[in-house]
């Protein structure tokens, strides 16, 4: 199917969102030359191991790193902002010594640190050994190590925006106090857990399910973690092996709350049918206890008090504090309907929260922030704060502070400040409202340090609370996360194809072409258009956890939590035959990581029992060669493999453990490189040297803020010695959107794939509208 | 015979009242605002000047009622002194000399014997808060030296400076930051807002700042509108703040009630906003008070707000947001383009008021007495606005019509034009429009005028115009079939070599008219049109010409932009003298052949007095103001004074007013300002003192009633109005409570006996038989009003009756309640 085929089957929208369409197909090829950028002081910090076979490389004493050196003045431990995913290496490797940035037109082009001067056109050619997609999408930095400063040249740079990725709305988010990490679950299901040491590194996720609507998510007992949904199920997640442990059915109906008891060992749901079940869990299970006071309607939001004497229920139109002991409602709160002195439909109580005081505050749809003591059962103050809902509210653990979330994307802060300074009365003030969000939030946290929001928009949004941080630096500026720390695109290189992976089905699509030259800067036409060659939907209710494309093009495989597929593809000009192999092993359920060799002739899956298989790839059918099992004892899950170009040597990482490295002619464990106490976010292993290079989450700047970056400069006409003081090995570029991926197709080609995020807006549905003065 | 004074130049009112926030008596009762060198005293319930408080010898900064004695209040002045004053009698206490500029002055309760005051003591532009302990001491005079130093660079500004929580802390603001001093732990706390210079259009400058009576919560108001709730700032890393933004511009006050549950601020929009509970979404709003809100400002008491406005008037506020009373002093904060004009008929002074409208300003009782909205349109305040301004303005033919211009100029090509000709009602009292005519010159009008001769029958108008013409127009016939009417329609049009018309005067008889066409001065004669002879000094464009009065009718004076005052012979048709004077304002003095001059020199301005018959001044006063004079007019005095010497026999019939450029509206007198007060409002301060019962209002509607009516009959003398609260029988019959009130026909002849008494001293004969029955047919049910009416149509002389009324009324009171069971029905069948 073709690109423009494929626009006009989506239902149109007004003008403007057609149009927006229009970009986002646009597939433009550009000349793109070089050009330095200021550094903006974060990156991660890559770790040049010695080559193989040279293991010793970094066994220093704190397990951190000796510098390599390679070549002339590649001496250096290289930063990168590498986050998990691909990491290729260019073909000749022979000094890292400048960082490129490949720059496309103008429009975008930035340049901070060379403002008023112009950017001066870069004369080398550079070619690009390790390519990385940012973490932190939203600034589209991008940060290139480049290996060859001799020569002269351009690249060409696809553009590709048809790429029309949506990521789920975040439904519930819960944080975890003992390990500072976070549970993020979105519509379609999808579970993620961020650690928010690592630098809100996505290191778990859990693949969505059709039927699963996840509406509440706890941490319980230490780092176990529940999730309850729609179907009237609880699920337990295994952190270790990255599966759903168990799910238990209810029987209450759809569950829209879940709250752990504050010791732990609790487990409490409301339900559809208005009723309140306490679980006990069991270190391998739950049990039902027993039922509370069944409610007229739906329970929306439980809250324990802290001694675990009491609890408060959310209803719709009132509140019902029940007496754990005996499980009877000892108070209901009517809340008010009136909205504005107009009576709205019911009020729904979105949110409670029970301090140790026995307040309960409450979050409704009237746009309401309630107090209630619930001793008396008497409305104590109401804060009036927004036109729409109020949906969510989280307490810090101190209980001095508390964050609301409302329809309209404003989060709320309210504190528990002293009335006068020598007076010990305290009492709870609207302070600060942060709008961060385009959409409803759906779900907030209160973390120590800061404020947590998720919401239809799609956006994680991590606000630092300046008065906890203690030093003002890029840890305590403002976080917005919108894209799965995970590649989602995969590319052959041979057929100039790109492999899409969206929930439920993958696209395939080949790249434009253009015959046209121009200068440095130029959008160049294209002669072919990009074309959508396939469109491949998954069967059942899954989502697909990984996918990728061989080299080749004649191979894809993608992966559900139930099954592997695998798939081949025969190209006749125009047409393409797909053939699916059967027969997969019954060993091979499901894959956190799939990758083939660079001669597409082996496949390499990482498996969620945390083994490896290697399957020899043939005409139409394949081979189980081997499973390189686990160590024994650990259960943990690899999920990031890299492959050398030769093939002979194969890479994995699991979330926390070392990277092993497998020698795949001998079929043996190589090494293992020591952990380090940050997750591994890429791993590649250079050509020919055959240098693992591994990308951690933690953001030490290398060359730090102050360290100037200099312009590639001539090689002619300067001196040798004043060229090497002057060459840097970074360059950044800014001229992008968004990026998801990049890669290097030949050595004068890039392939971007950008995803603006307003095109992401616009397919959201409408956001409330709120009068703007002025308009 | 008046005592023989120096003539000296005085302000005579209409100074600002919006200059610091007003205060509010504890009980409510009065309103305390600072008006140039003195304090005036409102009454909160009928809007009347109670009491001048003077004493000072500059400017008063800021005033504040004494912590410790509700019933005394304390202001500062740029003299350097604190006063302290005794209100309700309008006494100075005590004076304390501190020495030192004062800006503004601040008391605590806590803080017994010293006050805060702003001064800038070493620099002329670092302010200081310092606190002055002001020593006890029987004398009057006391010096104050004892200063002690709070805060350095602050704002100068009282809005900047706030006193929280019983006087623990004082907040100040200025630029981008406030400051919070800590006086038991001695520290200052600073909170800076990233500035304008970081954020691009950012103007989050600190405008003002209040604090909360009862919790530590710092509102502070910004420059772009919105306003800041600072709370736990005794924390330097702690502290928050929340945002409460409605305003579009600049906030310029903030206020908190007395018990903090709400928040009023104000600013350029002219709505009073009430945030309750500090929360964003309750508010109440009190929209459309005229213009920028300048202070706001809360009673002790609670039960009333009131807010300042930059047109100098205080609106007095209900708790409920309802607009109670409306203190208006002469509007000064717009461009005057009208000039100074004296009614005719209420001898009010007439100049531009509030925007579009004209204002009617007594300069007898110093209040404004009514605006008349010429453009009639609704105004919006916002900056960049070109809005319609009136230009022009003249009384013609006794007061009975009005003639204004309003222009309005976006471009230079883009006039639009419109004179606009009022009427006076007499039923209405008021201006009624009777024609309008747009665009009646197709350039600006430069001058306009009626023929205010006594034998004209016709009236007319003259309009001179940039575009070279002058128009006459003269009032017709508009009746029609189905109304008669008059109206205004162009008469002729002359011109003079395309020459632009500068000036136009009719001469006293209205025979002639001179229009000045740029140099030339045309006289043309006002029955055929026809020009008869022209005078050219070649000096300069004629910026002032003006027919003489009287005796010297047959001169004509011309004033030149080349510092040329000539005098024109009529008869002769030469130059009579003329002399070099750069004048800036010529006026005729309507009663005398007197001209004033003011001439505007490097060193400051002159007053010169002169004839035109006589070359030589009668009077000269070298450097009246510093600053450019702008207009000046002659105001009939209501009793001719009689100065004996000859310089200032100029005064004797007329006072010349002017405007300075700042828009200080000054005088000269030779008395004391103390005898300038005028018995009437010497007697409203007897009657302040009295209890105010429903009779008392009902009493004010008639005065007001009356008043108008003497203005009307522009009758000197003064009706002094009767003390009816001091009759017992009255008295009893309205505090008696209702249910215990015998029926209406015993309360009628305990009134009509009540009244007859008065009747002893004054023939009955002299009421008006046909007032009495105009009444009576009128309302027969309304027995009280009528009454008294009567009442007070009668006793035009209580001041000598009220001792007999006093000694008769106990006596006669006791024969009323004999004569109760008398059946006086007969006298209600009258």
């Amino acid at each position: 199917m073709a690109a423009a085929e494929r626009g006009a089957a989506r239902p149109t929208g007004d003008n403007r969102t057609s149009r927006r369409r229009r970009r986002r197909r646009e597939h433009c090829l550009r000349t793109s030359g070089l050009e330095p950028g200021a550094f903006p002081g974060q990156s991660l910090r890559a770790r040049a191991h010695v080559g193989l076979g040279r293991r010793e490389a970094s066994s220093g004493a704190g397990g951190r790193p000796a510098a390599v050196s390679r070549g002339r003045g590649v001496g250096r431990r290289c930063e990168n902002r590498v986050p998990r995913g691909a990491a290729c290496w260019g073909p000749t490797p022979r000094r890292a010594r400048q960082f490129l940035c490949p720059e496309a037109s103008g429009d975008y082009f930035e340049d901070p640190g060379r403002k008023g001067k112009g950017w001066r056109r870069p004369r080398a050619l550079f070619r690009l050994t390790l390519l990385a997609r940012p973490v932190k999408a939203e600034c589209s930095v991008l940060y290139f190590w480049v290996s060859n400063l001799e020569g002269m040249g351009e690249f060409k740079v696809h553009r590709v925006r048809f790429f029309n990725y949506v990521p789920p709305g975040i439904r519930c988010v819960a944080y975890n106090n003992q390990s500072n990490r976070l549970a993020v679950s979105r519509t379609d299901g999808t579970v993620e857990i961020y650690n928010l040491s690592a630098n809100y590194f996505q290191e778990k996720f859990f693949p969505g399910h059709e039927s699963r609507a996840t509406e509440a998510l706890c941490w319980a007992e230490g780092q176990r973690l529940f999730s309850a949904g729609l179907n009237g199920e609880i699920l337990e997640y295994d952190l270790q092996a990255l599966n759903v442990k168990y799910a238990l059915d209810a029987f209450g109906g759809p569950i829209w709350s879940m709250t752990a008891s504050p010791s732990g060992s609790q487990l409490l749901v409301g339900c559809e049918d208005g009723s309140v079940k306490l679980f006990q869990i069991t270190p391998d299970n739950i049990q039902f206890e027993r039922n509370f006071d069944r409610q007229k309607s739906r329970i929306l939001s439980l809250s324990w008090h802290p001694s675990a004497t009491h609890i408060a229920a959310g209803s719709i139109d009132y509140i019902s504090v029940f007496d754990v002991k005996s499980g009877s409602a000892v108070r209901k709160m009517i809340v008010d309907r009136q909205y504005m002195g107009v009576s709205k439909r019911k009020c729904i109580v979105w949110g409670v929260a029970f301090l140790s005081d026995g307040t309960v505050i409450s979050v409704d749809s009237a746009g309401k922030v309630q107090f209630w003591d619930s001793a008396t059962g008497t409305l104590v103050k109401s804060h009036l704060i927004s036109n729409a809902d109020v949906q969510s509210i989280a307490v810090a653990d101190q209980e001095d502070s508390f964050v609301v979330g409302t329809a309209e994307g404003t989060i709320f802060h309210f504190q528990l400040v002293s009335v006068t300074s020598n007076s010990s009365e305290k009492q709870w003030v609207r302070t600060k409202p942060f709008q961060h969000h385009t959409h409803d939030v759906r779900a907030v946290a209160h973390s120590p340090t800061a404020l947590i929001s998720g919401g239809t928009d799609t956006h994680l949004v991590i606000r630092p609370l300046m008065e906890k941080v203690e030093v003002k630096n890029y840890d305590a500026a403002l976080r917005k996360i919108t894209f799965p720390h995970r590649c989602l695109i995969s590319c052959s290189k041979k057929k100039q194809l790109l492999l899409f992976q969206f929930a439920h089905h993958l696209e395939l699509w080949r790249l434009g072409s253009t015959a046209a030259t121009g200068k440095n800067g130029d959008t160049l036409p294209l002669s072919k258009n990009a074309d959508h060659l396939l469109h491949l939907k998954t069967k059942g209710p899954e989502n697909i956890i990984c996918s990728c494309i061989s080299p080749c093009g004649s191979w894809i495989a993608y992966s559900t939590v139930s099954r592997v597929f695998l798939y081949r593809l025969n190209y006749e000009h125009d047409n393409i035959n797909l053939k699916r192999v059967s027969k997969m092993p019954a060993f091979l359920r499901s894959a956190l990581q799939i990758m083939f060799s660079e001669d597409s002739k082996k496949l390499f899956v990482a498996s969620n029992q945390g083994s490896l298989h290697i399957f020899q790839l043939l005409e139409g059918s394949f081979k189980h060669l081997h499973t390189f099992q686990p160590q024994s004892g650990t259960v943990e899950a690899m999920c990031l493999l890299a492959v050398s170009p030769d093939g002979n040597w194969l890479a994995a990482s699991g979330t926390s453990a070392g990277v092993h490295v497998y020698n795949v002619k001998h079929l043996k464990l190589h090494c293992t490189v020591p952990a380090y106490n940050f997750p591994v976010t890429a791993l590649a292993i250079a050509p020919i040297t055959n240098n693992l290079v591994i990308a951690h989450s933690d953001q030490q700047p290398l060359p730090n803020d102050k360290t100037l970056l200099y312009n590639p400069l001539p090689p002619t006409n300067e001196s040798d010695v004043f060229r090497r003081r002057t060459a840097h090995a970074f360059k950044i570029s800014k001229i992008y959107k968004p990026l998801l991926f990049m890669d290097l197709l030949d050595e004068r080609t890039l392939v971007a794939v950008e995803r603006p995020l307003d095109d992401i807006i616009a397919q959201l549905p409408p956001p409330i509208k709120k009068k703007k003065f002025g308009t | 015979m008046v005592e023989e004074e120096s003539i000296r130049v005085v302000h005579c009112g209409g100074s600002e009242l919006n200059f610091r926030r007003a205060v509010f008596s504890a009980d409510s009762k009065y309103i305390f605002c600072v008006s140039g060198d003195f304090v005036k005293v409102y009454s909160t319930a009928t809007e009347e000047c109670v009491h001048i408080l003077h004493g000072h010898r500059n400017l008063v900064t800021g005033i504040q009622l004494n912590p410790n004695n509700p019933l005394q209040l304390y202001s500062c002045s740029f003299d350097g002194t604190i006063k302290l004053w005794d209100y309700l009698d309008g006494i100075l206490i005590k004076t304390f000399i501190v020495g030192h500029k004062l800006h503004a002055l601040f008391t605590l309760a806590h803080a017994e014997d010293s006050v805060f005051v702003i001064t800038n003591k070493e620099k002329p532009d670092v302010f200081q808060l310092v606190s002055v302990k002001l020593p006890k001491s029987s004398s009057q005079e006391i010096e104050a030296k004892e200063l002690s130093f709070v805060l350095d660079y602050i704002n100068q500004s009282p809005k900047c400076i706030a006193f929280g929580n019983e006087g623990e802390y004082v907040a100040a603001v200025r630029d981008f930051y406030l400051s919070v001093y800590f006086f038991k732990k001695k520290t200052t706390s600073r909170f800076t807002l990233s500035s304008s210079r970081n954020k691009k259009h950012s103007k989050n400058n600190f405008t003002c700042v209040a604090c909360h009576p009862k919790e530590d919560c710092i509102a502070s108001g910004h420059m772009d509108g919105k306003i800041r709730l600072w709370r736990n700032f005794d924390d330097d890393k702690k502290y928050t703040y929340t945002c409460l933004h409605w305003h579009h511009d600049m906030v310029m006050d903030l206020a908190f009630s007395v018990t903090g549950t709400s928040l009023l601020s104000g600013g350029r929009e002219c709505v009073l906003v009430e945030w309750r509970d500090a929360a964003e979404k309750n508010k109440e709003f009190l929209p459309r008070l005229g213009s920028t809100i300048e202070h706001i400002s809360v009673s002790p008491a609670g039960d009333l707000f009131c807010t300042s406005h930059s047109d100098n008037k205080i609106i007095v506020i209900h708790r409920n947001l309802d607009a109670s009373a409306v203190i208006q002093g002469l509007v000064k904060d717009r461009s005057i383009f009208t000039g100074l004009m004296i009614d005719p008929r209420t001898k009010a002074l007439v100049l531009n008021g509030k925007p579009g409208h004209l204002q009617f300003y007594s300069l007898q009782s110093d209040k404004q007495l009514y605006n008349l909205d010429i453009i009639q349109q609704e105004y919006i305040n916002d900056d960049g606005l070109i809005q319609i301004e009136l230009t022009k303005a003249a009384f013609g033919c006794y007061g009975n019509w009005l003639a204004t211009v309003e222009q309005r100029q976006e471009k230079e090509t883009e006039l639009e034009l419109q004179m606009k000709l009022w009427m006076y009602n007499k039923k209405t009292q008021g201006f009624v429009l009777n024609t309008k005519i747009s665009m009646p010159h197709d350039d600006h009008i430069t001058a306009l005028c009626f023929c205010n001769a006594e034998k004209s029958e016709i009236p007319t108008l003259v309009t001179a115009s940039k575009d070279g013409y002058f128009k006459v127009w003269i009032l017709t016939d508009d009746s029609d079939i189905y109304k008669k009417a008059v109206g205004w329609t162009c008469d002729f049009v002359g011109s003079y070599h395309k020459y632009q018309a500068t000036n136009c005067c009719f001469s006293e008889d209205g025979s002639l008219l001179a229009v000045s066409f740029e140099e030339i001065v045309t006289i043309w004669d006002s029955e055929t049109w026809e020009l008869k002879c022209t005078f050219c000094q070649r000096a300069g464009k004629i910026r002032h010409l003006c027919f003489g009065k009287f005796t010297c009718s047959k001169y004509l004076l011309g004033g030149t932009e080349d510092g040329i005052l000539c005098c024109w012979n009529l008869l002769s048709c030469t130059l009579e003298w003329s002399t070099k004077l750069n004048i800036r304002v010529m006026e005729p003095d309507p009663y005398s052949e007197n001209f004033a001059a003011v001439s505007q020199s490097s060193e400051g301005s002159d007053l010169f007095v002169f004839k035109p018959s006589e070359p030589r001044p009668l009077y000269i006063q070298k450097n009246i103001s510093r600053e450019e004079v702008q207009w000046g007019v002659f105001v009939p005095r209501d009793v001719p004074e009689l100065f004996s010497s000859e310089a200032h026999q100029w005064l004797n019939r007329s006072q010349f007013y002017f405007l300075t450029k700042s828009q200080s509206l000054l005088t000269f007198s030779t008395k004391s300002p103390e005898e300038k007060l005028t018995p009437t409002s010497k007697q409203l301060l007897t009657e302040e003192s009295l209890p105010t019962t429903p009779f008392y209002f009902i009493l004010g509607k008639h005065r007001q009633q009356q008043d108008e009516k003497l203005n009307e009959t522009l009758e000197n003398e003064l009706v002094q109005l009767p003390l009816t609260e001091n009759i017992p029988a009255v008295n009893e019959l309205l505090h008696t409570p209702a249910h215990v009130l015998p029926s209406a026909s015993f309360l009628c002849s305990m009134f009509i006996n009540s009244l007859l008494l008065s009747k002893e001293t004054k023939s009955a004969e002299e009421i008006p038989d046909d007032v009495d029955m105009e009444e009576e047919k009128e309302s027969d049910d309304s027995d009280e009003e009528n009454d008294f009416t009567e009442k007070a149509q009668v006793t035009s002389d209580p001041g000598l009756e009220e001792d007999i009324i006093h000694q008769l009324s106990k006596s006669e009171e006791k024969e009323l309640r004999k004569l109760r069971k008398v059946d006086y029905s007969w006298i209600a069948a009258l």
